[in-house]
């Protein structure tokens, strides 16, 4: 009872970092119950048309947000306003680890499943557009999500976030997309009418990733406005070493995708046996 | 990922490059968790840190948690292609680890100051354990690569068979 009654003080004091009355964090704590309603219900109607879509997927869809909302609402969620390292585990779950799960449940699929013919085609053109397609160019995604790290950490951006709750909204709010956007322009699950070579992505992955240490270790040793030396060391090696294995999850799948598409028909020795006009040169 | 064509060249050039990969990446997992983890003789940050050592060693963090993964999946793809050549493996995955350990030892360590392999009088030594080390790796990989290199090893496979 005793810690039910600290807990509750404590979100007590988080609490009124509130302007207005209307939350904030509740407000995003909603939205997230409301895409995992939308989820489930398109599952429903459209078993009932169409083959049975994946409990997979439905499970891995309920997995993101439920991750996503201990990031938002809850204890941790709470704590981050005053511990450091609570912070950067609510950053990792929201920006990392929810996006991962969400992008193997296939909601853009889903929708075009869920949707009418008019509509779908509008999805469709909307996705097709100049607009997405700058925004979920690997580059610019990875820009957004880790440029915008730096952005926050770097600047008195962090000072603002811990005053002005609305701004909090926001910054939440963008780094939840940025990861989301940024995961589906590495890892390809839904329809992408503009794909990038193996390559390039892993690329643009590795440096991405490299973008995400150099901050870490960067903060370690010089924390963002009022955080103490301890906090930052902390918090940073959370960020470095937590980060790892959740980039670790996102190049197996990288790689298994990879993996997947390179199936070969023939092994190469088959391929040496037999009368197939193979290119053996130096030979 | 790399190359569509199924020639021996093709085959033995990714035996090596699935070799390089998986050593970088194999070493630096072992630099993470024995020197800093284990022994704690690495220090995660130490002040004395460049910027140019911090850019460098957040890109080599990246690049090898890539290189371990991609190393292993393109083993799996050679094996799956029936190309495997052991020796030519095992050689990259030699030179891979030597490269690391020498670009570690040397500049890392050296020139950028990223952290000394421990904190003690007579560092020396162990630098130059350390990178002796590397160069004797480095050597035997390269040993094994030329070896596997002049009469294709797949080619010797297939005319036994």
């Amino acid at each position: 009872m005793n810690s039910l009654y600290l807990l509750h003080n404590h979100g007590q004091s988080a609490m009124n970092h509130s302007v207005s009355g209307i939350n904030p964090q509740l407000l995003l704590g909603f939205f997230f119950i409301f895409l995992l309603v939308a989820y489930i219900t398109a599952v429903i109607i459209t078993n009932q048309r169409y083959k049975k879509w994946p409990i997979f997927r439905a499970v891995c869809w309920t997995i993101g947000m439920v991750v996503a909302l201990v990031a938002v609402v809850g204890p941790l969620a709470n704590s981050a306003h005053s511990n450091f390292t609570a912070h950067m585990l609510s950053h990792l779950l929201l920006s990392m680890v929810a996006p991962i799960f969400m992008a193997v449940a296939k909601p853009v699929t889903l929708t075009l499943r869920t949707a009418n013919t008019t509509f779908a085609r509008k999805l469709t053109s909307i996705l097709k557009s100049r607009l997405l397609q700058f925004v979920s160019h690997p580059i610019t995604a990875a820009i957004l999500n880790v440029g915008g790290l730096w952005l926050l950490y770097t600047t008195n951006l962090f000072v603002l976030m811990h005053e002005n709750a609305l701004f909090a909204f926001f910054v939440h709010l963008h780094f939840f997309i940025a990861g989301y956007v940024f995961t589906i322009s590495i890892i390809y699950f839904d329809p992408v009418y503009h794909q990038y070579s193996y390559r390039f992505r892993a690329t643009v992955l590795i440096i991405a990733i490299a973008g995400h240490d150099i901050l870490s270790k960067y903060m370690y040793a010089n924390p963002p406005a009022g955080i103490s030396q301890q906090e930052a060391e902390m918090g940073s090696m959370v960020m470095y070493y937590a980060g790892d294995w959740i980039e670790v999850a996102l190049i197996i799948i990288f790689c298994w995708q990879w993996y997947k598409s390179t199936k070969p028909r023939k092994s190469i020795r088959d391929g040496f046996n037999s009368e197939q006009p193979f290119a053996v040169e130096g030979k | 990922m790399y190359m569509k064509n199924n020639n021996e060249i093709g085959v033995s050039s990714r035996n090596m490059w699935s070799g390089i990969l998986f050593g970088i990446g194999l070493i630096a997992f072992i630099d993470e968790t024995v020197f800093h983890q284990l022994l704690r003789w690495h220090h995660f940050y130490d002040k004395s840190t460049t910027d140019i050592g911090l850019i460098s060693d957040g890109i080599f963090h990246a690049f090898s948690w890539f290189a371990t993964i991609a190393g292993l999946f393109l083993f799996a793809d050679l094996r799956r292609r029936n190309g495997l050549i052991f020796q030519r493996w095992l050689g990259g995955v030699l030179l891979g680890i030597g490269v690391f350990q020498l670009y570690d030892g040397i500049i890392q360590h050296k020139w950028m100051r990223i952290h000394q392999i421990r904190y003690v009088d007579n560092v020396i030594v162990y630098d130059i354990v350390w990178n002796v080390g590397a160069l004797i790796i480095l050597l035997i990989g390269i040993y094994l690569l030329l070896r596997t290199s002049k009469n294709s090893t797949l080619n010797e496979k297939n005319a036994n068979e």
